[in-house]
């Protein structure tokens, strides 16, 4: 047994708003560069809907992820790795720009400059790798809240066996918003498939990374990973992918779409798994089966024997302390409410999702029913066969069994809060139907609903005796001080990976206004390009137009 | 003149070659990329990579078998002037006409595919003028050989260009074996040495990273946080190499 501990994250998909909050905020933080216009390392898509890149789950056509050979054996699906170098000279399965969308921008420019005209001048849209007009037909979003799924709606690859009984029109559709960062699997497909090695998992948190300084731009991961979670950067030819927030997360604090996400659905916690025990796990015959073969890998540190072990191999106490903690584990194993997404692919992802229960609730209430009547959301559960189909495809394999689970336990919750809301005597039956006491459900109501930031986030820090490798810990640059030429596009000197120093992070947690915030980042001077410098004091203090700024 | 040709000249391109790539590795890890343009277009990079590519590897064997096997020796094992002659020829323009169509699709996707048009350096349109001369006299190198084959007067490289180029490694250079050789022979060796010269500063390096380890390598790789180099090393700034776009009216 080769214990390892996994950073996971989950997310209640009943709370997300499709704000795309999560989105932005990491796209600022991470992508906002050019060679990465297009790059999401966090999306938030309509389903049904296609996704991004669209159709990126069609494994038939895109051959992400693995397969079980005809011996059993696990092997990529897009072949084995011969037949990956020989293709090495043009990738036969790489998505191109137009799959994910082309980038563009606006010529704002022309508002300004016009001369006095009959008619409004127009911004009009260029695209950002060209620079020439074009037409805007695709993008990250196109079809966000099913806007134009009426027409695009059927080729979501979720649908197939079950399109006849979907409806997309408008009164009796279903929808709800799945926000997909990397699964930082446990087996990932996108590591296996580089050529130069240069994709690796940190034997300490799971976290998996890309060096940059590795990496050839062989474009290998890009079809690997069947979730389409790895980019190139069109400027420097290198992949890119969610890092997990890693700089954040090593000192403590989550990753930047959860600190910011509207609906505080998001968890972060350790699990423990057994290393050995993957590869195993990952070759079941059953795609069914994946989901209860993944949770058997995983270990519980509550469990005194697994804890001796895991200390003896080398995880730290206080890792461990917080891995018994850890949300994640919560809702994984003890209220068995989280599903992997597309367990199918066998890469053994570790972003896991609590499926939304209110598409049965809204269509409920649209009937004139009590939507949170226990009777009446079970028997809406079995009755909306649709969405419970939908679901298990994206969660389960299609094994709608966990997914009904889930959802009874979801509606449970739900009447059983009802009556402790209103005062009434709360049914223990209700509880008991879903195989749980009173008190578990209130826990879990508790963690779902009210948890406070230390109870959704347990994140150990990363080791002091690891420390001189830290970016954050350990940049050479006195942070927040000297000018601007230490950093951004006027200097030759190497751009450190993190994106804010703790120092930083926690000046501008407590400062009132950024004006208090040293080193904060100049946007003033910075021409698009490269990496905007840091401004100095100074410069915060006389900057103009900042609300608040000249106090 | 000749000496400086054919000799100082290969003795500093092989310097500049061999110290060059020693500091990109050294200090441009980061811009050490094959620097594909596959994102932006599909359909000509398919057919035309390829075909350049796996041309451009049957001319390495080729040119290994022509310059680098001494005459003697396959002279010794038997094999008749007309039959390697043959092989030599007919590999050769398989290779060549590979290479050329390869290059000339590759060449025509960068102009027209706006995009990748874009994204192509100066650094990048120096380069493929050297390599496609080099190509362009390689190719007339074969078939000026095939042709003189049958109308009798031809000039035998294994006997010049080849003894030359193996003495520049023996440290005994004999510039004398290529001045005798045609302008042809001479021009793709010089060109030759000159893109060797220029190698590690352009996109060529991708060469070098060719992925043998992937095949006996596990599949999933583990690595410690800790293992991580300093910030600096092997890494710099990103030079700004490429443009970006601006809008543009039009
Ligand atoms: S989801 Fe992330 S870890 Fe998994 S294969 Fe894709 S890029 Fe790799
Ligand atoms: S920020 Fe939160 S609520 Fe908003 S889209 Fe992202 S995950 Fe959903």
């Amino acid at each position: 047994m080769r214990i390892m501990a996994q950073m996971a994250m989950v997310m209640n998909l009943d709370k997300c708003i499709g704000c795309h909050t999560c989105s932005v905020t990491c796209k600022q933080a991470w992508t906002n560069r050019t060679g990465t216009e297009y790059v999401w390392f966090n999306n938030v898509e309509t389903r049904p809907g296609l996704g991004y890149p669209r159709r990126y789950e069609d494994q038939e056509q895109w051959k992400g992820g693995w397969k079980l050979k005809s011996n059993g054996r696990l092997t990529l699906k897009s072949g084995g790795r011969l037949q990956r170098l020989a293709s090495i000279f043009s990738n036969p399965k790489m998505p191109g720009i137009k799959d994910y969308y082309e980038p563009w921008t606006y010529d704002y420019e022309n508002l300004l400059n016009a001369p006095a005209q009959k008619n409004f001048p127009v911004a009009r849209p260029h695209s950002m790798l060209t620079g020439e007009p074009m037409q805007v037909t695709w993008g990250a979003n196109w079809d966000d809240d099913l806007g134009g799924t009426y027409k695009h709606g059927v080729d979501d690859v979720m649908l197939a066996g079950i399109a006849d009984k979907v409806k997309f029109e408008f009164e009796q559709t279903f929808m709800f918003y799945l926000p997909r960062i990397c699964e930082h699997c446990l087996n990932p497909a996108c590591a296996a498939s580089c050529p130069s090695g240069a994709i690796y998992k940190r034997s300490e948190d799971g976290i998996v990374l890309v060096d940059q300084n590795r990496c050839r731009g062989w474009r290998m991961c890009i079809s690997g990973c069947p979730y389409k979670k790895i980019y190139f950067n069109h400027k420097t030819g290198k992949a890119e992918k969610c890092t997990f927030c890693y700089p954040r997360v090593e000192v403590g604090i989550p990753t930047v779409c959860s600190e910011t996400c509207v609906g505080r659905l998001r968890y972060i916690g350790l699990m423990l798994y057994d290393a050995d025990a993957v590869l195993a796990a990952a070759s079941l015959a059953d795609d069914q089966g994946l989901y209860q073969a993944q949770r058997d890998v995983f270990l519980d540190p509550r469990d005194p024997a697994v804890a001796r072990e895991a200390e003896r191999q080398g995880i730290p106490v206080d890792w461990l302390e917080a891995a018994r903690r850890s949300p994640v584990l919560r809702l994984i194993k003890d209220y068995e409410v989280a599903l992997p997404l597309h367990p199918e692919y066998r890469t053994m992802p570790m972003v896991w999702y609590i499926p939304p229960l209110s598409p049965v609730v809204t269509a409920l209430q649209e009937t004139g029913h009590d939507g949170e009547n226990a009777g009446n959301l079970f028997g809406a559960i079995d009755a909306l066969r649709i969405p419970i189909e939908y679901l298990a495809n994206l969660f389960t394999a299609g094994d709608v069994g966990p997914v009904r689970r889930v959802l009874d336990k979801l509606a449970a919750m739900r009447s059983y809060m009802r009556d402790v809301n209103l005062g009434t005597e709360p049914q223990e039956d209700i509880a008991a139907a879903v195989g749980m006491t009173g008190t578990e459900v209130r826990e879990m109501f508790r963690l779902l609903a009210i948890a406070k930031y230390d109870e959704r986030y347990v994140i150990p820090t990363a080791h002091v005796e690891h420390a001189h490798a830290l970016e954050e810990l350990a940049t050479e640059c006195p942070v927040g001080e000297g000018p601007g030429e230490a950093f951004g596009s006027r200097s030759g000197a190497p751009v450190p990976v993190a994106i804010q120093t703790l120092r930083e992070t926690k000046a501008r947690m407590q400062a009132d206004d950024m004006a208090q915030v040293p080193g904060s980042v100049s946007y003033l001077q910075w021409d698009g390009k490269g990496v905007p410098g840091k401004a100095t004091p100074q410069e915060v203090a006389e900057r103009p137009g900042i609300p608040g700024g000249d106090r | 003149m000749t000496t400086f040709l054919w000799v100082v000249f290969p003795y500093l391109a092989i310097g500049a070659f061999v110290a060059g790539l020693i500091w990109r590795y050294r200090y441009d890890k980061f811009g050490w990329t094959t620097r594909s343009s596959q994102l932006y277009e599909n359909r000509l990079l398919r057919i035309g990579s390829p075909l350049f590519h796996f041309g451009l590897l049957l001319a390495i064997v080729g040119h290994a078998m022509g310059l680098i096997i001494p005459k003697a020796w396959t002279d010794a094992i038997g094999i008749e002037q007309d039959v390697y002659h043959l092989a030599a020829v007919g590999g050769g323009v398989t290779a060549g006409l590979m290479i050329t169509a390869g290059f000339i699709i590759l060449v025509f996707r960068r102009r027209t595919t706006s995009s990748v048009f874009q994204a192509t350096t100066v650094n990048d349109k120096v380069m493929y003028l050297i390599l496609g001369l080099v190509i362009l006299l390689g190719m007339w190198n074969t078939l000026s050989t095939a042709i003189g084959e049958f109308i009798g007067n031809h000039y035998n490289y294994r006997e010049g260009v080849s003894p030359w180029f193996r003495s520049i490694f023996t440290l005994s250079p004999n510039p004398d074996l290529i001045a005798s050789a045609p302008f042809q022979f001479q021009a793709h060796a010089f060109l030759a040495f000159l893109l060797l010269m220029i190698w590690p500063f352009t996109r060529l390096v991708h060469v070098f990273s060719a992925p043998f380890g992937y095949v006996n390598r596990p599949y999933i790789v583990y690595r410690s946080a800790g293992d991580r180099p300093g910030p600096t090393a092997g890494s710099r700034a990103p030079q700004g190499t490429w443009r970006s776009p601006t809008a543009r009216k039009g």
